[in-house]
């Protein structure tokens, strides 16, 4: 069974995917702007779909430690788990 | 290793630019003949991308006062308001901006991207909530991130958006401040603000509009997009720039807020810089009683704008939304834009080229800006350049139909 992480994690690929109109294959490993080429706007676009698909604000000042996927997946599920 | 290495991305691009022409972030005017006219490689060319929206920054009255100024005062105030002191400049502009607004209170920053920094951050602070639309200016990104407080994006000039992502704030502490702008920069469009000052109502907000671009454009007496949507009595700040309109450099605040007076010792961006010097407060005190006492400016603005934007869509480009007097000619790529925007200089018309990350939607925009003090002749010469390259270039329809249309 996956791991909520792991859906998580899944959800963002699919997410970048749209955004990007582009196929992204994640891991929670995959460093964001390195392996998946999203700069700093595309991932603030990024954000802004996956608020509407997780129904929850995701406060741009938090990306700030956001580095791989794993890492914004962490922030997600801690921010719902707060919600 | 280098510390500029975390950059090197940006090299292949730049010198790709470069490649084909002039270096659109590097471009040198060997002279400024007019508002509307300059020098560059020994060519005349009309400039249309400047954001000179009234034609003031050969005004003869501006010029005036900004030499007897300078001559009074010397050259600059060496220091800030907040450490080294104020001029009676510095007061009869906001005391004029304060006027002009009929707002109780009016504040001067040494440039229009301090005003959004300095306003922004001493707005919000950590816990509080700042809700942006997604193509802001630079300049407001800049003040949120100093602001410490939770930024959320809102989708570009959608109330309906704003009102979801301020309800899924819910009842969390702090306070909220909105901020939108008059007209977008890039594409020329205005925001809808009547429907988001509804919004604002209902959620219980504060609203900062930002009339950089729309001051002396927008409204019957000028004073930006929210007079034209008769509004201003639910903005609570107006931020604004001297250096578009008004021919200058500077930006301000204007609100009916209490405690404004705070402002002065917490915006940072206000207090740890030096202060407008004379001659430029002179220039734009002026340049404001000229925009308050000349509708004709706005009236002349308004069908230079017109005559452009529906000139440039009569020959077939793909444009902005709106009329407004930044006309952005969409372009299929960025080879195309760039090669389009040599060549448009080549041919005596000066406008911007905006690529990505800059411009919204990834889009590779020709940028223009029209002014008061465009003649009709002018408009023509660039409407003709346009359907010449545009042709050359692929670009339009082809002629048999452009003539049936």
């Amino acid at each position: 069974m996956e791991s909520v992480t792991d859906l998580t994690v899944r959800q963002i690929g699919r997410t970048a995917g749209i955004v990007m109109q582009r196929n992204v294959d994640v891991t929670a490993a995959s460093d964001i702007g390195r392996d998946l080429g999203v700069d700093s706007l595309t991932l603030m676009n990024i954000v802004m779909e996956l608020e509407d698909v997780f129904e929850l604000s995701i406060p741009l000042d938090r990306l700030a430690d956001v580095e791989t996927v794993g890492d914004l997946a962490a922030l997600i599920n801690e921010l719902r788990a707060r919600a | 290793m280098g510390l500029l290495d975390k950059h090197l991305g940006y090299r292949a691009p730049l010198d790709a630019i470069r490649s084909v022409g002039a270096d659109p972030s590097n471009v040198r005017f060997d002279a400024v003949l007019s508002p509307t006219e300059g020098m560059l490689d020994g060519q005349k060319v009309i400039l249309l991308g400047t954001n000179n929206y009234l034609g003031l920054t050969f005004d003869e009255a501006c010029i005036e006062a900004s030499a007897a100024a300078v001559r009074q005062w010397g050259t600059g105030t060496t220091g800030s308001r907040f450490a080294n002191g104020t001029f009676a400049g510095h007061l009869a502009l906001e005391q004029g901006l304060a006027k002009f607004y009929d707002r109780k209170h009016a504040m001067v920053f040494t440039t229009g991207y301090q005003a959004n920094l300095g306003v922004i951050s001493g707005l919000v602070g950590r816990g509080d909530h700042l809700i942006l639309d997604a193509d802001s200016h630079a300049s407001i990104y800049d003040g949120a991130r100093l602001s410490h407080s939770e930024v959320i994006r809102f989708r570009h000039n959608d109330p309906e958006d704003l009102y979801k992502r301020l309800k899924r704030l819910g009842d969390q502490p702090g306070g909220r401040l909105i901020v939108v702008e008059g007209i977008y920069s890039m594409m020329g469009d205005v925001a809808p603000l009547k429907e988001i000052v509804a919004v604002k109502r209902e959620m219980g907000a504060y609203l900062l509009v930002d009339e950089a671009h729309s001051m002396g454009v927008l409204g019957e007496r000028g004073r930006g997009l929210a007079e034209a949507a008769g509004v201003e009595a639910d903005v609570d700040f107006i931020v604004g720039t001297f250096s578009k309109s008004l021919g200058s450099v500077g930006g301000f605040v204007v609100s009916d807020e209490k405690d404004f007076d705070l402002l002065r010792i917490v915006s940072r961006p206000y207090m740890f810089t030096a202060s407008l010097p004379p001659a430029v407060v002179a220039s734009t005190l002026t340049a404001l009683k000229r925009l308050e006492e000349d509708s004709d400016l706005r009236r002349r603005l308004d069908a230079n704008a017109r005559h452009l934007f529906d000139g440039l869509r009569a020959l077939g480009f793909q444009m902005g939304p709106q009329a407004s007097p930044i006309a952005a000619v969409v372009m299929p790529d960025q080879a195309t834009a760039v090669a389009m925007w040599n060549a448009l200089m080549a041919n005596g018309v000066y406008l911007n080229l905006a690529v990505p990350p800059a411009t919204p939607e990834n889009r590779s925009l020709l940028r223009s800006s029209v002014s008061a003090a465009h003649t009709p002749e002018q408009i023509e010469k660039v409407l003709s350049v346009f359907a010449q390259l545009g042709q050359e270039f692929g670009l339009l329809p082809s002629q048999a139909r452009q003539a049936s249309a």
